[in-house]
């Protein structure tokens, strides 16, 4: 079975060696809404230590789904996740250890930039000395160190992902878990963020898995892609992506670059024919 | 919807000035041109001449009506506030109570007013309590919609972080529902004095305590029109006042982020 193939470490393609240790396992997990509509049918996934894990597939292939039960948003109708061997939802502390950026900026439009970011710390109740330097650390990571004092109004698009992605990084998370962030952005604007994205997770150590319906997208940032297709939403490839970093319109315009994007669309397309047929 | 263009700051002040101007003027004219007795319709001049003439009483009257407005306003945010937090913690609470609410809200406050006032001893309190009734509904019904108006995106967020019901509250329903909140601030601030002035009207009451609905009353017995007029005046100023401090209040606190309270020039 495809999706099993997530499991198996010979497709493992972390950037160094010796980071094979999974954050989180997903093992048959399923999920069946109260109407009867079946989102994803049963998937097992593996995120490891310094991956950028990418689920890619069109809409409604229930990639959301999966980050949402991922991040413990959504509890799975069949199997399990796990956190660090511990079943979801955690307890508290590991709350702090994974971030979510989602498809909008969810920013508070009454907080200011500098309280927008710092809430996760708040509602943790640390000391406010402590966050203020956190908030500040993270602010100056996405470049929006002079922003701290803005309403989120106030911002563009692009800076308000920005606060959005600060905020998730505030608590040093070892996992951020983002879902089409730079959907609603211009194709130059989601281009800066990539690289951008890129060069956080490659700074801080980060495991990254991210979700996109853009092929180019998936196969330039990530080091592993998982291919999911629709109705019924599954998965129906894992498939590394072994391209050095770092990664920059010489990446984009090489040969390798274009026989993967147009492999992966091959995949997607043959995928949902068979679904149909 | 064609978009409006913002007004000046100093148009929003002039533009309805300029149009109390034009209706008293129009009212003078009227007045004049049909040489109407000031028993039947005072000229401006003659309800101006009332005010100063009559000040002593009629100021005495508004501290009364004014007191008891604020009173019931006061009192009807309080409760509604509490009863709306009620609502806002289960569905449950607001499904057996809400229909009580209501039931509030659709009996006429002359119907009730005579009980409240006969169960009541003290007449001010009892006056309190009917404006408050009157003034209720609104902050209970704005306030429990903006505590669930929460953006579903912050409140996943929130349950991502173990926030607890309190932090929830206060950080994310209470900011939410603010907006609602002020503008059933709005209605229940005019509603407030309008208690005020009916629940007077169904108790009667004179001597030391009387409020400007008594001087209506007695004004219209005894034909003094330029003093009907002049009270009426001092209710109509109060009322827009209540609005105004409401307004600023909201403005205060919405301006830099709630669309309904942006600077024009700042859009």
């Amino acid at each position: 079975m495809a999706a099993e193939g997530a499991l198996a470490p010979q497709r493992e393609a972390g950037r160094e060696p010796g980071e094979r240790n999974a954050i989180v396992v997903a093992r048959g997990v399923t999920r069946t809404y109260a109407s009867g509509t079946r989102a994803l049918d049963p998937v097992s996934l593996t995120i490891r230590e310094g991956e950028f894990l990418t689920l890619l597939g069109p809409s409604g292939c229930g990639k959301t789904t999966l980050l949402n039960l991922v991040a413990g948003l959504d509890a799975p109708t069949e199997g399990t996740i796990e956190w660090w061997g511990a079943p979801v939802p955690p307890a508290t502390g590991d709350a702090h250890r994974i971030g979510c950026v989602f498809q909008s900026p969810t920013l508070m439009p009454w907080a200011r930039v500098r309280a927008n970011v710092r809430l996760p710390l708040d509602l943790a109740g640390a000391p406010r000395a402590q966050s203020d330097a956190a908030v500040d650390a993270a602010l100056a990571r996405v470049g929006l160190d002079g922003f701290a004092g803005a309403f989120p109004r106030e911002l563009s698009g692009g800076m308000r992902m920005r606060a959005s992605i600060a905020r998730a990084l505030v608590t040093g998370p070892s996992l951020v878990l983002l879902d089409e962030p730079f959907g609603a952005l211009d194709e130059f604007s989601r281009h800066r963020m990539d690289d951008e994205l890129a060069a956080w997770w490659r700074d801080a150590s980060l495991t990254i898995a991210f979700v996109t319906h853009s092929i180019a997208e998936a196969v330039y940032l990530s080091t592993r892609i998982v291919v999911m297709a629709a109705r019924p939403g599954r998965v129906i490839a894992d498939v590394p992506v072994d391209a050095p970093w770092p990664r920059g319109n010489a990446f984009r315009a090489s040969p390798a670059f274009a026989a993967q994007c147009v492999a992966l669309s091959e995949l997607v397309a043959r995928a949902s024919e068979g679904g149909h047929g | 919807m064609a978009e409006r263009a913002p007004l000046p700051r100093g148009l929003r002040i002039a533009a309805p000035l300029l149009v109390a101007v034009l209706m008293v003027a129009g009212w003078h004219w009227f007045v004049k041109a049909y040489a109407l007795p000031p028993w039947l319709v005072p000229s401006p001049r003659a309800v101006l001449a009332t005010l100063v003439a009559d000040r002593a009483l009629l100021a005495a009257s508004l501290w009364v009506t004014l007191s008891i407005a604020l009173a019931a306003f006061a009192l009807a945010v309080v409760a509604g506030v509490a009863i709306a937090l009620a609502f806002a913690q289960s569905r449950w609470i607001e499904a057996s109570f809400l229909p009580y609410a209501i039931l509030l809200q659709v009996t006429p406050i002359v119907a009730i007013a005579p009980l409240i006032i006969i169960w009541v001893r003290d007449t001010r309190v009892a006056l309190v309590l009917c404006a408050a009734v009157v003034a209720l509904f609104p902050v209970i019904s704005n306030t429990t919609i903006g505590l669930r108006s929460v953006d579903p995106g912050l409140a996943d967020l929130f349950r991502l972080m173990h926030a607890s019901r309190w932090q929830r509250l206060t950080r994310l329903q209470a900011p939410s529902a603010l907006p609602y909140f002020f503008a059933g601030l709005r209605v229940a601030s005019g509603l407030a004095l309008i208690g005020a002035v009916v629940a007077e009207f169904v108790a009667g009451t004179g001597g030391q305590g009387a409020g400007l609905a008594y001087q209506i009353l007695m004004a219209g017995i005894q034909l003094n029109v330029p003093r009907l007029f002049a009270a009426l005046v001092l209710i109509a100023a109060t009322g827009v006042a209540l609005f105004l401090v409401v307004d600023l209040c909201a403005k205060a606190l919405l301006a830099r982020w709630h669309e309904s309270e942006l600077d024009p020039a700042r859009r």
